[in-house]
């Protein structure tokens, strides 16, 4: 049982089976998806301000986007967004974007207490597109298994962020000399008093690096309340565990965060392949950062019969921690020859790149992939490596399809 | 006064008045708070002895399928972890005893194969 030969779609069943069959009636809503690995089962079921999307838990709510969804452009609706959270309590109840307040405090010469009309009237707007991804996406995948959400590949997402840049706001304070980390947290609070905080923290010149956002709009809309209504910190190119919802407390420290999501969640082994042998514990670990390339083919199927000696459509996403997409190639063949596909329209270094192309089959069974390489030089791997989180997978995917 | 030149000034100077006052740019800043009405909680932990224990203290601070997601037929080392975690990480008041019985739960009734209805000749 090799992991990178898996599945990696979630297979609708039932209603939503034959609905992709094509027939031309009315069609219900599917009911259930199921995960390509063993206890894949989801339901798919509506929260607010959602449409049915995989139920992961329930208490707080985790939910991954159906992947179907990612066929449909380089913006991921705001319906369909995943929704990853830790603690229950979540998502926290009463917010209001009139009411909602956000502290600037530590080792600042002014402390900040500013509404969300205080962003917008005083600091000038920024858009980005960048993805979000869990850094757990793909975990139901990892071989041996492991412990954690058991995520199929629809814990990502793009969207247009709208707010303000962080250095901003934290250049109103007045950022002492001596600070050196600058602290997160939002209005979801621990259950019990023993439960620690959800806080995260960025280094400062991290914080003050510029694309940092607080942002109030997500692809022209408010946040939806499952992604952080009404103010979320945006951090461009590194995984979604450091996206603070909720947000309502910046504090800018003189030392290290000592965050129980800092020191002992959320880390990676401490080597140049973030891996260790199968089974084994990490001796040095440090906190996870930046994406890893990544691509998928999102318009076929594994297990799609296809038309047998026409050009066959592929088409995909691919993106990076941040340095932008420089080529995705496809194989028809199990990976033993590429060619390149066309990208699509650029929306910036941290976005969804669409990409496109075409592939004659003869009848037969194929093995069709897709691979992609960042402008920083990294290439998804042919063989996934492991870590004890089951975070940061990468492989390269492949897609079964007959061609009759 | 309507040629596309016109036209093409009047939307350009409507954009820059627009950008102008940011509160204005993009965005309704009055709108009504989300409501949050989610659907109600329906996952169970599976039968078996000791599951009184996995409810009373698994289930205090999360829903069910926390732990029925979990792959199965995993050991009991696995499970271990996983209740250390809550004591240690997570503050869960778990008394020794209650704490050993829980994992016994736990590896005894999530050791079959879950279900799986997706093709996966892969696997």
């Amino acid at each position: 049982m090799n992991s990178t030969r898996t599945h990696r779609r979630a297979v609708l069943t039932g209603a939503a089976a034959l609905a992709i069959g094509g027939s031309a009636r009315a069609q219900p809503a599917a009911t259930t998806a199921s995960l390509p690995f063993d206890n894949g089962e989801r339901r798919l079921v509506a929260y607010p301000q959602k449409r049915p999307m995989l139920l992961l838990t329930e208490r707080p709510p985790q939910l991954e986007t159906p992947f179907e969804v990612f066929d449909h452009g380089a913006f991921t609706p705001n319906d369909a967004f995943f929704v990853r959270y830790h603690l229950s309590g979540a998502p926290p109840r009463g917010l209001d974007a009139a009411r909602h307040r956000l502290k600037v405090t530590g080792a600042v010469d002014k402390p900040l207490d500013l509404g969300l009309d205080d962003l917008r009237r005083d600091f000038r707007a920024v858009e980005l597109a960048a993805v979000n991804e869990c850094s757990g996406n793909g975990r139901g995948f990892s071989n041996p298994r492991v412990a954690g959400g058991q995520l199929g590949n629809g814990a990502m997402g793009s969207a247009l962020w709208r707010g303000v840049p962080l250095r901003a706001v934290l250049d109103r304070a007045g950022v002492r000399s001596s600070a050196k980390t600058v602290e997160f947290n939002g209005a979801d609070n621990p259950p019990m008093r023993a439960i620690p905080d959800f806080v995260k923290a960025l280094s400062l010149d991290h914080a003050r690096q510029g694309e940092v956002m607080l942002a109030y709009e997500m692809n022209g809309a408010p946040l939806p309340l499952l992604n952080g209504y009404p103010l979320r910190l945006i951090v461009p190119g590194y995984y979604g565990t450091y996206w603070v919802k909720h947000l309502t407390d910046i504090t800018l420290l003189e030392q290290d965060s000592q965050s129980f999501f800092m020191q002992k969640a959320y880390r990676i082994p401490d080597n140049d392949c973030a891996c260790t042998p199968a089974g084994q514990p990490a001796a040095q670990t440090r906190p996870i950062g930046r994406l890893n390339v990544r691509s998928f083919i999102t318009n076929l199927r594994d297990g799609q019969t296809v038309a047998a000696g026409r050009r066959v459509m592929l088409r995909g996403i691919a993106f990076d921690g941040g340095s932008g997409i420089a080529a995705v190639e496809v194989s028809k063949d199990g990976g033993k020859a590429w060619t390149p596909a066309a990208l699509g329209q650029d929306h910036g270094n941290y976005g969804f790149r669409e990409w496109s192309a075409q592939v004659a089959l003869q009848p037969g069974d194929h093995e069709l992939m897709a691979r992609a390489h960042s402008k920083a030089g990294e290439v998804q791997p042919m063989t996934q490596t492991w870590n004890p989180s089951g975070y940061m997978r990468n492989v390269v995917d492949p897609v079964r399809v007959r061609a009759a | 006064m309507s040629s596309p030149s016109v036209r093409r000034l009047a939307s350009a100077l409507a954009l820059a008045a627009a950008a102008a006052v940011p509160g204005l740019a993009g965005g309704q800043p009055a709108a009504a708070p989300p409501a949050y009405a989610p659907p109600a909680e329906t996952s169970r932990l599976l039968e078996g002895p000791g599951l009184a224990k996995a409810q009373t203290y698994c289930l205090a601070c999360h829903s069910a399928d926390y732990v029925t997601t979990q792959p199965r037929g995993k050991p009991a080392s696995f499970w271990e972890a996983e209740v250390a975690k809550m004591r240690t990480a997570y503050g869960a008041q778990i008394p020794d005893e209650d704490g050993k019985a829980i994992v016994a739960y736990l590896t005894t009734a999530y050791a079959a194969t879950g279900p799986r209805t997706g093709a996966a000749p892969g696997r």
